[in-house]
């Protein structure tokens, strides 16, 4: 039983490590902004999840778990908030490179907004214009 | 045992260091080098994960909670600032 939880914090130590390593990679060899923030979030969750739960069973221990649950949920929850807001400031400047992008559905909403009266209120914006076949 | 896993982890998590301060060293924007960072912190957490498991100890434990708890405010600062550049 030892042997084999020992057998099972090495693999998951080695799991939880080598997302870091492909974040690296992919940091280096993607090629604009958008890629890189999808590598960028391998080690955040999956690879923390990976680690901590290596760390748990090797410490043989009950009493870290609660922390590193706490950890990983906070890792959960701010992950988003920072991607969001990078992926917005990449969007708003001329950092993430529009025209490498398949569909982007946020121009025409930015377009109506912009093209809009100032009323203070969101215009109505057709589902069907936004899909990724619209042109 | 764990000596030959913590080495083995300890090169992946070098290698990928190496990998992010290319990056934040190549740019090109800054948002790539707050990415870039941001990863170096979840890496510096996760070396500090790898310490515990081999000095079997959590002496570390909080400072990987506040790492992961505030290491966003970084990149959402970062981000602001940016957002706001365009007007400039």
């Amino acid at each position: 039983m030892d042997l084999f939880l020992d057998v099972l914090v090495a693999v998951l130590l080695i799991l939880g490590c080598l997302m870091s390593l492909i974040a690296g990679i992919g940091l280096l060899t993607f090629p604009d902004m958008l890629t890189r923030m999808h590598a960028a979030t391998k080690p955040q969750v999956l690879g923390f999840l990976l680690i901590f739960a290596g760390l748990a069973i090797h410490l043989r221990s009950w009493t870290v778990i609660p922390v590193l649950v706490l950890a990983w949920a906070m890792q959960l929850l701010t992950a988003p908030v920072s991607a969001h807001m990078i992926g917005r400031a990449g969007y708003r400047t001329k950092h993430a490179a529009k025209e490498t992008l398949y569909s982007d559905e946020l121009r025409q909403v930015v377009e109506k907004v912009s093209s809009a009266p100032h009323t203070g209120t969101v215009p109505e914006i057709d589902p069907q214009e936004t899909g990724p076949d619209a042109k | 045992m764990i000596e030959v896993v913590v080495w083995i982890c300890g090169s992946l998590l070098g290698l990928g260091a190496i990998a992010c301060l290319v990056r934040v060293a190549k740019g090109p924007s800054i948002l790539d080098r707050v990415l870039a960072l941001d990863v170096m912190l979840l890496i510096i957490s996760a070396a500090l994960c790898l310490e515990m498991a081999l000095n079997r100890h959590t002496d570390y434990v909080l400072f990987v909670v506040a790492a992961c708890t505030i290491g966003f405010i970084g990149s959402v600062t970062v981000s602001r600032y940016v957002s706001d550049q365009r007007n400039a």
